[in-house]
């Protein structure tokens, strides 16, 4: 009998090469590889109407996304998403924006997060669903799964709304959170710093996780860090052109000076834009998918009953988990199928009871019926009878009547007779 | 008519309204100035807070009360919202008609009915939100209203004209009248005057601040930013001195008058007419 061995060690040997052999080229095959698929990146965009979310997207993204600016009266939240393909140099961009119109107008805002957390949980089932697909494509799939949602924070100058830390507090765990200023002109430079870190101590204090700049690697942790500092970024957004100097640069014009857009002394929008897409945009995909898709994934795994291990905490196979669901779940169908069909029997038996009792209700009516209509008629003809008998007393009687009156007639007109003859004889 | 005037000041939490009323006064005369301090929480309902004062100017003293009410707007829900505002004022209604019916009156009855509310709108730059909508329907009808469009810093020209003209639409087509009220006009020349302030000037596009700032050689009020100062009192800035001068300057007296005569009246007719003609 063939004997095997098998010789395994943990331990990795460091070797080294005596030439040149060539896989130093992985990183461009991955690079060139990327390229030519594309990427793709989903920003929600969360926050007042009138707040300046489109305004922001243009200014951030250079270009002119066409949408019209929503009105106040929306009856609730809803979540409109918009997808656009951009390219700079080589490199595709499926860039997708979806805003929440609605968002902090109406009256009752009680519900008004509901619809941005179902709308996320959406994007993740649906990967979910490829995923446990049996014949999938996860390569091609158009991943729609949200990977960084901004808050804009209204200019208060004071502190965070009650409607902020709840829909912030239902979505930390779902999204990465950056928060940020909005429309920051309108606040005055001391003002500022006393704003953010009001902002800041409060989502501690609430215990809201924002995104974390990653401060991991080398090549950004610097970089990142010195941001951070920084948060909540407060921004200005303008797709309008003032000639400063003598260049153009985007910028807002006031009676009392110009609000550069780019200017980091005016405003926090450049810090934005590096940590947002030069810096951390690979990293908020993979936070996406690493954790908060994660997290969903196994929610909802448990949720329909799958276990990883046992309670003997043997690992359980998925297939094995399959099965015994699939056959729990035809049983159940049998069962149901059974006392469906039980319940019909019953049903028509009852049915049929009832039919046969109203038959014979009707029967016994109509026997009912005959019986009086034979009294009925049986009477009639007795006083048909009776009638008749009378009748022809009457008849008799009259016949009688008539005689004695002819007779008295007769009687009579003799007596007159032998009156005359008297008279006469006289 | 009492020298005591009475302001209300309502909107969201964070729109500069106790900055705008210590700017129109020229001291520290709001809620935030007596004793409130930043760090206090929002109230989970609306509160009603009324401070007075006593300001004196040219030889002229005014008893001046100034009420607040933090916590409008401010909940998740806010439905509903407006009814202790409405509340209160129909109070101090109450309290007047008390005093007048009684058969020993004091020779001047304190008056501490609500003269003026400066509703502040957010400048989102679009249109209004239906909660300001609900309250400025609810209260046109008890107090004059005087709708203010706040921090108007965040916006450009353009914007604000915009802006100003679709809040006039909006309020049009709802039907609600702020001051001046057309109906009150009493003649030609005051409803040219009034017309005016309404079509175009109103609602006025405010800034605030409590701090002096040295430009071209004078010191004025304004907000420093790092693109330059925002001069509180200048016309090509903002509309603060328009508000100041309308509400202080020319209409104080008819502010007054026009909530004994009109809104009073109207409360009273109300309350004698439910208790049957009979004083309460």
């Amino acid at each position: 009998m063939p004997f095997f061995l098998v010789l395994q060690s943990d331990d990795l040997r460091n070797l080294s090469l005596s030439g040149h052999v060539g896989f130093d080229s992985l990183p461009d095959q991955l690079v060139n590889k990327s390229t030519s698929q594309g990427f793709c990146f989903n920003i929600l965009c969360v926050g007042e109407t009138g707040i300046g979310k489109s305004t922001l997207m243009d200014t951030l993204f250079n270009t002119k996304f066409e949408s019209e600016p929503a009105t106040h009266n929306e009856p609730g939240v809803r979540l409109k998403a918009r997808s656009y393909e951009l390219q700079e140099s080589n490199v595709r961009l499926k860039l997708t924006i979806v805003d929440t119109v609605g968002f902090g107008d109406q009256i009752n805002k009680d519900d008004s997060y509901k619809p941005i957390v179902e709308y996320i949980d959406a994007q993740f089932e649906a990967y979910l669903q490829e995923e446990l697909k049996i014949k999938r494509s996860l390569f091609n799939y158009h991943d729609t799964r949200i990977h960084a949602c901004l808050y804009f924070i209204a200019p208060t100058g004071h502190s965070l709304k009650s409607l902020d830390l709840v829909t912030m507090k239902k979505l930390d765990s779902k999204v990465n959170i950056i928060p940020i200023i909005a429309k920051a002109d309108t606040i005055a430079k001391n003002e500022l710093h006393k704003f953010k870190s009001k902002i800041m101590s409060e989502l501690v204090s609430n215990g809201v996780q924002i995104y974390q700049f990653p401060t991991d690697e080398e090549t950004v942790a610097e970089i990142n860090a010195t941001m951070s500092v920084h948060l909540p970024f407060a921004v200005v957004g303008s797709t309008e052109e003032v000639k400063i100097g003598n260049k153009m640069a985007k910028a807002r014009q006031y009676p009392w000076g110009v609000v550069q857009v780019e200017n980091e002394n005016h405003c926090d929008f450049v810090k934005l834009r590096e940590m947002l897409i030069r810096v951390n945009m690979e990293d908020l995909r993979e936070q996406t998918h690493t954790r908060h898709y994660e997290l969903y994934r196994r929610c909802k795994l448990e949720e329909m009953g799958f276990k990883d291990t046992d309670p003997d905490s043997k690992p359980f196979s998925l297939q094995e988990t399959y099965e015994a669901k699939r056959n729990e779940f035809l049983g159940e169908l049998q069962k149901k199928e059974d006392e469906m069909r039980q319940m019909f029997v019953m049903r028509v038996k009852e049915k049929e009871a009832e039919l046969k009792e109203a038959e014979k209700d009707l029967h016994e009516k109509f026997d009912h019926l005959k019986r009086t209509h034979q009294e009925e008629k049986k009477k009639v003809e007795d006083k048909k009878k009776e009638l008749e008998e009378e009748l022809n007393n009457f008849q008799k009687k009259k016949a009688a009547a008539q005689l004695l009156q002819s007779q008295a007639q007769q009687a009579g007109s003799q007596q007159t007779k032998k009156d005359k003859d008297k008279k006469n004889f006289f | 008519m009492s020298q005591a005037s009475s302001l209300q000041s309502s909107g969201q939490s964070g729109l500069g309204k106790s900055t705008l009323v210590n700017t129109l006064f020229k001291s520290q005369v709001s809620r935030k100035s007596s004793g409130w301090n930043r760090e206090e929480k929002i109230p989970k309902t609306v509160e009603i807070k009324a401070i007075g004062h006593v300001i004196e100017e040219g030889g002229v003293k005014m008893k001046l009360t100034v009420i607040d009410t933090p916590g409008f707007g401010d909940q998740i829900n806010n439905e509903n919202c407006w009814e202790p505002i409405e509340k209160y004022i129909n109070e101090q209604y109450e309290k007047f008609l008390k005093e007048e019916v009684n058969i020993a009156r004091k020779k001047r009855i304190p008056d501490t009915r609500v003269h003026c509310c400066l509703y502040f709108i957010s400048p989102t730059g679009h249109s209004l939100r239906p909660l300001d909508l609900e309250f400025m329907k609810h209260l046109s009808k008890v107090v004059n209203i005087i709708p203010v469009i706040a921090k108007a810093d965040t916006m450009t020209l353009e914007e604000k004209t915009e802006f100003k003209q679709r809040v006039r639409k909006e309020l049009e087509v709802n039907g609600i009248e702020f001051y001046p009220q057309k109906e009150f006009d009493e003649d030609l020349e005051d409803k040219t005057e009034n017309d005016k302030i309404r079509q175009e000037s109103m609602p006025f596009a405010v800034v605030g601040s409590d701090k002096e700032y040295q430009v071209n050689g004078k010191r004025v009020l304004g907000r420093k930013t790092p693109w330059g100062i925002i001069e509180v009192e200048n016309l090509t800035h903002c509309e603060f001195a328009l508000l100041r001068d309308f509400v202080i300057r020319t209409h104080l007296q008819d502010l007054k008058e026009v909530t004994h005569n009109i809104h009073y009246e109207t409360y009273r007719a109300k309350r004698l007419n439910d208790n049957g003609g009979l004083p309460p």
